[in-house]
């Protein structure tokens, strides 16, 4: 483990912080894409049906 | 919807059309995707291990390279969408409508995070989580613009009107952030003298800047695979909406 | 020329008739403004010393919330409609009606401030600048509000949208409308004001006649 001084815990939170928003935006990315996509090809494929 | 059975265009035209585009776009993805990552991986290891800690502030400069880059994306981003809104109301291009409505979530987090980053960077630095100082305070007012950007996409429900409309707001904003800024800055160093810690101050070597830029790159990169994909999905969402139109309209004829 | 007249008439006629909106408005600029001591507690150096913030804020959020009926009423009604097809551009209708709206919302808080001065203890070359800062810096709310008015005419339960968007844009004028009052050794703040009313005042017209035409089409 690296030494980081006294205010490690600042050091650690703050990039805790970035990683789990980004983690959480990328996350929420993905799902949105994979929703949406599913959503249009049930609609497409109801489309092609009829 | 096929590349091949359309007429040569320039790219510019070629990509207006949302099939099109996707296509031409979705190939850049992944490469952007693995790129973002690895840089991501440098950047941290020179942050934590392959750059010592500065002769003032010691080991807290390590927070500086996840604050300037969100720093710099807040308004870049911001950026973006003012060329984006430029694209709707100028050359009417209809992904730049989508892109203007995808890039601000996205903003308002990186906008989030400068914030939340400084704080934690302001607290061993200057003794307190938050100082009513220029740079801070232009920062929050710019989150409630985004915010309030955000929350006038969700009162339309027609997304073309709305697009227009918000591509007018997001341009009146762009000539007002200026304004914004200067005014804070007026107002703060009238409020408080000029004792803060001045991060443009001392001169920073190059073990300090590496890590710096190789961060930059990452979040830039970030920022624009993010807002390729949710291009994308709000592309797709659109055209569900047109879908279930006229799906809602085969009904009642 | 006549038709800029014709409209601004119609509009304090208008506003005139419906006399009610301007009594409320003004009513709620002085009960904001008493309503604060109960908070402060009864402090009077301490008033004193906040008067020109708490007037400042009570006049902003006036401002903000009478934003509403600067389109909303000839939205509903179709006149927007008939107004975008007159003779007159669209943007110099826009400009009379911001004129009436603060006429009509702005003046009558200028006229009701000496009450608040009063009720909060502030020495009269104060109030005197607090006169001047909002006769100066009143014209870019209204014509910041009429911008988000007008971005926020064709929704439906758009409310309270337009102030939210507007606060953010309007923290320049609260920042140099209250540097006008309290600093004094400063000359700069009362022409930085007078800078953002002109300006806002010429270039609002045309982005609230943008964004109302875009948003009708």
């Amino acid at each position: 483990m690296i030494e980081l001084g006294p205010h490690a815990a600042f050091i650690i939170w703050a990039y805790l912080g970035v990683a789990l928003a980004v983690a959480g935006l990328v996350g929420w990315t993905l799902l949105d894409a994979r929703r949406t996509a599913r959503k249009l090809a049930l609609l497409e494929t109801r489309r092609a049906r009829k | 919807m096929s590349i091949q059975s359309t007429p040569k265009q320039s790219w510019w035209n070629r990509i207006a059309h949302p099939g099109q585009f996707v296509a031409w776009s979705a190939p850049w993805l992944w490469p952007l995707a693995v790129l973002t990552a690895l840089l991501f991986a440098m950047g941290l290891w020179l942050a934590f291990i392959d750059s010592p800690q500065d002769y003032q502030m010691g080991h807290t400069v390590r927070i500086m390279y996840v604050h300037v880059p969100n720093a710099w994306l807040s308004q870049f981003v911001y950026g973006v969408m003012a060329l984006s809104a430029l694209g709707t109301l100028v050359w009417r291009h209809p992904m730049a409508d989508v892109s203007m409505k995808a890039a601000a979530p996205l903003g308002a987090l990186f906008t989030a995070l400068a914030l939340f980053t400084g704080a934690l960077w302001g607290r061993p630095t200057w003794g307190t989580f938050w100082e009513w100082d220029g740079r801070m305070t232009s920062t929050l007012v710019l989150l409630f613009i985004y915010l309030g950007i955000i929350a006038l996409w969700r009162a339309f429900d027609d997304q073309l009107r709305a697009a227009r409309i918000v591509a007018v707001f997001t341009l009146v904003g762009a000539i007002n952030i200026p304004i914004i800024k200067f005014s804070v800055d007026w107002w703060s160093t009238l409020h408080q003298p000029a004792s803060v810690f001045r991060a443009d101050g001392p001169r920073m070597p190059p073990s300090i800047l590496a890590p710096l830029f190789v961060m930059f790159a990452a979040f830039t990169l970030l920022f624009l695979a993010l807002h390729l994909k949710s291009m994308h999905t709000e592309i797709k969402r659109r055209r569900i909406a047109t879908l279930q139109r006229k799906a809602a309209q085969g009904h009642t004829a | 020329m006549s038709g800029f007249v014709a409209m601004l008439r119609r509009e304090l006629a208008l506003s005139w008739r419906g006399g009610g909106n301007v009594l409320t408005l003004v009513l709620f600029f002085v009960i904001t403004g008493a309503i604060v001591p109960f908070a402060v507690g009864p402090d009077k150096p301490l008033l004193a010393r906040i008067a020109p913030a708490i007037i400042w804020i009570a006049a902003f959020l006036a401002m903000l919330l009478g934003l509403d009926r600067l389109f909303r009423p000839d939205h509903e009604d179709g006149s927007l409609i008939l107004l975008r097809q007159a003779d007159l551009p669209l943007s110099a209708v826009i400009a009379a009606k911001v004129i009436s709206y603060w006429l009509v919302s702005a003046l009558p808080l200028i006229l009701a401030s000496p009450l608040l001065a009063v009720l909060l203890g502030m020495d009269l070359p104060a109030f005197a600048r607090t006169l001047v800062s909002l006769l100066l810096g009143t014209p870019a709310l209204a014509a910041f509000g009429a911008i988000g008015a007008a971005t926020s005419v064709t929704i439906r339960h758009g409310g309270l949208i337009a102030p939210i968007l507007i606060a953010p844009l309007s923290i320049p004028v609260l920042i140099f409308g209250v540097g006008t009052i309290t600093a004094a050794q400063s000359s700069a703040a009362p022409l930085f004001l007078a800078a953002l009313s002109l300006m806002a005042m010429a270039l609002a017209p045309f982005a609230a006649a943008l964004a109302i035409s875009l948003a009708e089409d």
